[in-house]
């Protein structure tokens, strides 16, 4: 680890002054920039601690039926508030499937939104990798890319975003609420990050000392509450980042679905909206068939990007059972094993 | 030493108590001290630099630069390596392999040290690393077997044939009735013990000490002694918990001894610590293997012919061949028998022993290809087993010092309820639509013991003292052999003072293999034996004993007395006998080691019988094991909560072995794409919903005087392949290379 300065920032204010400056950077939970840090992936100069920053480790349940997110609360405490788990259980149970217990209780929101990229070579110092140098080639690409995006990646970088919690807050329209040295500005969580393309050393649109000060989900996130899942296939049962995953909501009226959302993880550099399922599914039952033709669209413009061709059919599959899952499921109380396909812990229980 | 334990009858009581672990306080408390947590005064910290390139040479490393930086004390290159007696090629022994301690600039795998920082803190030291910044002259690499030339090598394991059999096999095969024609592919293993390998070494003039986890403290003395041209008894080693080893520290490794160098460059005490992703190099790992199975069987179900052929990588610069062979030649009976290996050179670090080498792999392929054959013959897979159940062993012919591999097989079966299973596979549906399956494996480990000595001692208070050299990584030593030394010296635990776990004490021996309770313990057993025959002697020879000319009717010891075994009214205690003797103490030396006749007369094997029910989504291919019946038969049972123990974490590994563990190469590079935990996957919680072990009664009176057999790595064998084979049963696929992630199952 080089040496560093490190700054324990008394309000927002001054963490934006010093965050601008050159080679800073943020330090929420810690949990994913320490261990960079000891591999020698980022060199900081400077550490501005952003944990004593006042009033950003709040939920806040606003009038309209929507809720702001501190950027300090951890993610145990926002999967955990009985009110945000009944409300939004589909991000409750994103949350729960990622990491373990106590990287959880460490691990901020703000922080799972901002966190890098697993991609094996972006985490091996002697590999080539333009997301850590520009311009120094991907060394993924042609290697061991079992796990690599299948959508929106480019010949510059084919590695995904890791964070399960941004997938179903991307699919309930999270917006950002960043304070930075040109103000205050809110941006869609979709928005917010960058696909590769040329540039893949531009993850998010924050420029430099901006920070992250919460994040909303709008009322009509809510009204998902009764029909919302978030499932999760892993290599092994928990403490594994997702092969690919799935946010699925629905609105059902009689036997019509009146609206839809789809946001797929594990697939792109950003969780990824699937629009055009979501508008297929308008109106129609909530169906075996209808879940299937949705799929189909969700994964139109899926491409391998190495050996992992297997992820598209996958990722067509998981739609459908998130879809099934969502139509029946009442998911206002989380299991055991939090977005497992399937729930062991229930059964041996019962 | 059998003629003085048949004459005097020892009555314990402390083995087959489900103690628990003696040192167990100590280690959830923090009080006890592993390796790493020395901190001798005026230490310094030592960083290895690591290569990372797999094949070349290191042609720049900017000293300068790391020795500029604040707290950076030196920097140990090829340059100002302490020089050593033997060259680290030189192989003194068959148990000498190949090390890279900074010998030359020349690289032969990724993460082999190329430099050793040395600072007054970690953090300086890991930056002094970093800035070394070296520069390579890469060369082209081979870390696969299509990459290749493959060859014939001279011996495999530690000495064994690489060709070995009996009958014509291409003849049973011609004529059997059904054959398989399989390949079953595992892949490499690394070390990951929680406790990475660390050592703090300090010189003291031309002594050294040390205190570094190991699982064979003499061979490291001497390896060490070789290595540093000074006496193994000027080498103290303090290894008394480890944090794992699982074969991973039985032979010193090179970042330990560049640890001493660092020590001896700098002359100050010196701590080195490996990061958790330099454990994938250039300490040993599992290599990886690809076993080409042909088995043929007749009308009845009988085996006909087995040929294993086996295709496995070691490292450019040395020779272990993963001898996969092993289950083969001990589990069923055939007619035509053939065992063969191929080699290939990958530029990765050596591969050595990690837990249950050979026999792990070798089982996965074999129990698979059983399977096979018994579902080509339409026959029960258990049924099929039982059908071709050795009653000598296959590869010798020799009897089996003991077997009660059926018992395993119906208590298993019964406890799993194998009964109600459907032949066919693809019959079991579960009420969520999983598909279920359940599958068998044979477990089998050989009953080694290498060589130990031990020391015992009764006091003039009535106490005991047993001391012998061996190793606790966990698995329980400190307590199951310390049950067998109050047993031997007749009494309680806490009247027994027990000392193990440093270099001073009496060799035990390797703690590997299997064979340390059985290797220890003898030793253990003749030490205690002795003392109590010393001390009966000194009693029968004492006119004003109660004892005096017991002779050849003999004496048993009980709870700190001696009696006449012919009228057990007459005894005295020890105090008594050696106050009035005028004697402190009365001392008792003994060696554990097989008994030659028996080694050369029968085979002896431990044995047991794994049955796994998995789960498998039917559209998105996720594999469950959801329930793990073992019945493990391995001889004498000590402490049945250690040995439970062994098997629960040996099945465990067993299903890393199936689902998860995979370390992977850049086929490109040489370098591991997945060296870290978070990536290199191990079961966790959640993975093993149900697991259980039944320990059955088995009594050996052969292998050695306790009956001991090794349990400490039979429980990765068999389950494995019970979890393939119960794959099969729920999908109708044979995925047949390891592990079975869920893009395999994609159907
Ligand atoms: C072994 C392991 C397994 C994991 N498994 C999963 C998993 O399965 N699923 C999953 O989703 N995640 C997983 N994670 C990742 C974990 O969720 C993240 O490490 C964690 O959420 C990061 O939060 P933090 O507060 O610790 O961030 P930090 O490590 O402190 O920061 C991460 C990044 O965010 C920036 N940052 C932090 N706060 C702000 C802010 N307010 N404004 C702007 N920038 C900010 C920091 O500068 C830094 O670049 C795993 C992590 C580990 C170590
Ligand atoms: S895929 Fe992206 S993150 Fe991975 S090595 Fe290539 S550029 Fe770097």
């Amino acid at each position: 680890m080089n040496q560093f300065e490190y700054e324990l920032a008394p309000n927002v204010e001054n963490a934006v002054a010093s965050g601008r400056s050159n080679g800073a950077v943020f330090l929420a939970g810690g949990t994913n920039l320490i261990d960079l840090m000891k591999g020698n992936l980022v060199r900081p100069t400077r550490l501005v601690d952003i944990n004593r920053l006042p009033g950003l480790d709040r939920i806040e349940f606003l009038p309209d039926g929507g809720v702001r997110i501190g950027a300090l609360v951890r993610n145990s405490d926002l999967a955990h508030d009985p009110k945000f788990a009944r409300d939004f259980p589909a991000v409750a149970e994103a949350l729960l499937s990622g990491a373990s217990p106590q990287l959880r209780n460490a691990a901020t929101v703000a922080g799972n939104v901002m966190q890098r990229t697993r991609c094996p070579y972006f985490y091996d110092a002697a590999s080539a990798c333009n997301k850590r140098e520009p311009g120094a080639g991907c060394e993924a690409r042609g290697g061991h890319s079992r796990l690599q995006a299948i959508l929106g990646w480019s010949a510059h970088c084919i590695a995904t975003h890791p964070s399960d919690f941004s997938v179903p807050l991307v699919a309930f329209d999270a917006v950002v609420e960043i304070d930075g040295p040109q103000g205050r500005r809110d941006v869609a969580l979709e928005d917010f990050y960058l696909l590769p393309g040329n540039t893949p050393e531009r993850e998010t649109i924050l420029a430099p000392g901006e920070l992250i000060v919460a994040i909303r989900l709008p009322a009509q996130a809510a009204l998902f509450a009764g029909h919302a899942r978030y499932l999760k296939i892993r290599d092994r049962t928990s403490y594994a980042f997702a092969v690919v995953s799935a946010a699925a909501g629905l609105r059902i009226e009689g036997d019509r679905i009146v609206e839809a959302r789809l946001a797929l993880g594990g697939v792109a550099l950003k969780p990824w909206r699937a629009r055009a399922a979501e508008a297929c599914l308008m109106g129609r039952r909530a169906g075996r068939e209808e879940f299937a033709e949705a799929s189909m669209l969700a994964l139109q413009e899926a491409r391998p990007s190495g050996e992992n061709e297997f992820k598209i059919e996958l990722a067509r599959r998981l739609v459908v059972r998130a879809f099934e899952r969502t139509a029946i499921d009442n998911t206002a109380r989380l299991s055991p094993l939090p977005a497992s396909i399937v729930n062991l812990t229930e059964e041996i229980q019962r | 030493m059998n003629i003085m334990n048949t004459a005097h009858v020892r009555h314990g009581s402390n083995i087959g108590q489900n103690l628990t672990r003696r040192e167990g306080a100590l280690k959830v408390t923090g009080a006890a001290r592993y390796a790493a947590d020395h901190h001798p005064a005026g230490m310094l910290y030592a960083v290895l630099a690591v290569s990372a390139v797999a094949r070349g040479r290191v042609t720049a490393l900017d000293v300068a630069a790391a020795k500029a930086h604040p707290g950076v004390v030196d920097v140990m290159t090829p340059q100002n390596a302490p020089k050593l007696a033997h060259h680290p090629d030189e192989k003194t022994n068959p148990f000498a392999f190949r090390l890279d301690i900074l010998q030359d600039a020349q690289v032969r795998y990724a993460n082999q040290p190329i430099a050793v920082v040395i600072g007054e803190s970690l953090e300086a030291a890991t930056e002094g690393a970093v800035l070394l910044a070296p520069a390579y002259q890469a060369e082209d690499v081979v870390v696969r077997f299509e990459d290749g030339e493959h060859f014939v090598p001279a011996a495999v394991g530690v000495g064994a044939p690489a060709e070995e059999g009996h009958g014509d096999v291409e003849a049973g095969l011609r004529n059997a009735a059904q054959r398989v024609d399989v390949t079953y592919d595992t892949p490499a293993h690394y070390h990951n013990a929680l406790e990475p390998h660390a050592i703090v070494a300090e010189w003291q003039g031309e002594r050294l000490i040390i205190d570094t986890p190991s699982q064979g403290m003499a061979i490291a003395q001497g390896r060490l002694a070789g290595l540093f041209g000074i006496a193994p008894e000027d080498i103290y080693i303090r290894s008394p918990y480890l944090g794992g080893g699982f074969g991973g520290k039985g032979l010193i490794a090179g970042p330990q001894v560049l640890g001493i160098m660092a020590a001896k460059l700098v002359g100050k005490p010196v701590k080195l610590v490996m990061r958790r992703e330099q454990l994938y190099g250039p300490i040993g790992h599992r290599g990886v293997t690809r076993q080409h199975m042909r088995l043929g069987a007749d009308t009845e179900g009988g085996l006909t012919a087995i040929d294993h052929h086996i295709l496995t990588a070691t490292s450019r610069f040395d020779d272990f061949f993963e001898p996969s062979a092993g289950v083969t030649h001990t589990l069923y009976a055939t007619p035509a028998l053939l065992t063969r290996y191929e080699g290939m050179r990958f530029d990765t670090g050596t591969p050595l022993f990690v837990r249950a080498p050979g026999e792990a792999s070798g089982s996965v392929a074999l129990e698979g290809a059983i399977d096979e054959l018994a579902e080509a013959c339409g026959m029960d897979p258990l049924a099929f087993r039982l059908k071709n159940y050795a009653e000598t062993e296959p590869l010798t012919g020799k009897p089996f010092t003991s077997k009660a591999l059926r018992a395993c097989y119906a208590q298993g079966a019964a406890r799993f309820g194998w009964a109600k299973r459907p032949l066919a596979a693809r019959m079991m549906t579960d009420a969520q639509g999983l598909l279920t399956g359940w599958g068998v494996g044979t477990a089998t480990f050989p009953a080694h013991m290498f060589q130990a000595s031990a020391r015992a001692e009764i006091r003039s208070d009535g106490s005991g003292v047993v001391e012998i050299g061996a190793h606790d990584m966990g698995q329980g030593a400190w307590t199951a052999l310390a049950q067998i030394a109050a047993d031997g010296l007749s009494l309680d635990m806490d009247k027994l003072t027990f000392r193990i776990g440093t270099s001073d004490l009496p060799d035990a021996g390797i703690a590997g293999g299997s064979a340390h309770t059985a290797t220890a313990g003898s030793a253990i057993h003749n030490a205690t034996g002795a003392a109590i025959a010393a001390l009966a002697d000194i009693a029968m020879r004492d006119e004003t004993s109660p004892l005096f000319g017991a002779g050849n009717a003999g004496v048993v010891s009980r709870d700190g007395h001696l009696y006449r075994r012919d009228d057990e009214s007459r005894g005295e205690s020890y105090a008594t006998i050696l106050s009035r003797a005028g004697l402190d103490s009365v001392e008792g030396r003994g060696e554990g080691a097989a008994d030659q006749a028996v080694t050369e007369n029968y085979a002896g094997h431990a044995h047991g019988a794994v049955f796994a029910e998995v789960k498998v989504d039917p559209e998105l291919g996720q594999v469950r094991v959801t329930r793990l019946v073992g019945a493990f038969a391995a001889g004498r049972v000590i402490n049945p909560r250690m040995v439970e123990s062994q098997y629960l974490g040996g099945m465990i590994w067993g299903v890393s072995f199936a689902l998860h563990e995979e370390a992977i190469m850049d086929r490109r590079t040489g370098r591991p794409v997945n060296g870290n935990l978070a990536d290199y996957h191990v079961p966790v919680n959640a993975d093993i919903p149900s697991v259980e072990a039944i320990l059955i009664d088995e009594q050996d009176s052969l292998i050695n005087a306790l009956g001991i057999k090794g349990v400490g790595e039979i429980g990765i064998t068999g389950t494995a392949g019970a979890i393939v084979n119960a794959i099969w049963h729920a999908t109708g696929i044979r995925v047949r290379s390891m592990p079975v992630t869920l893009d395999k199952l994609l159907f």
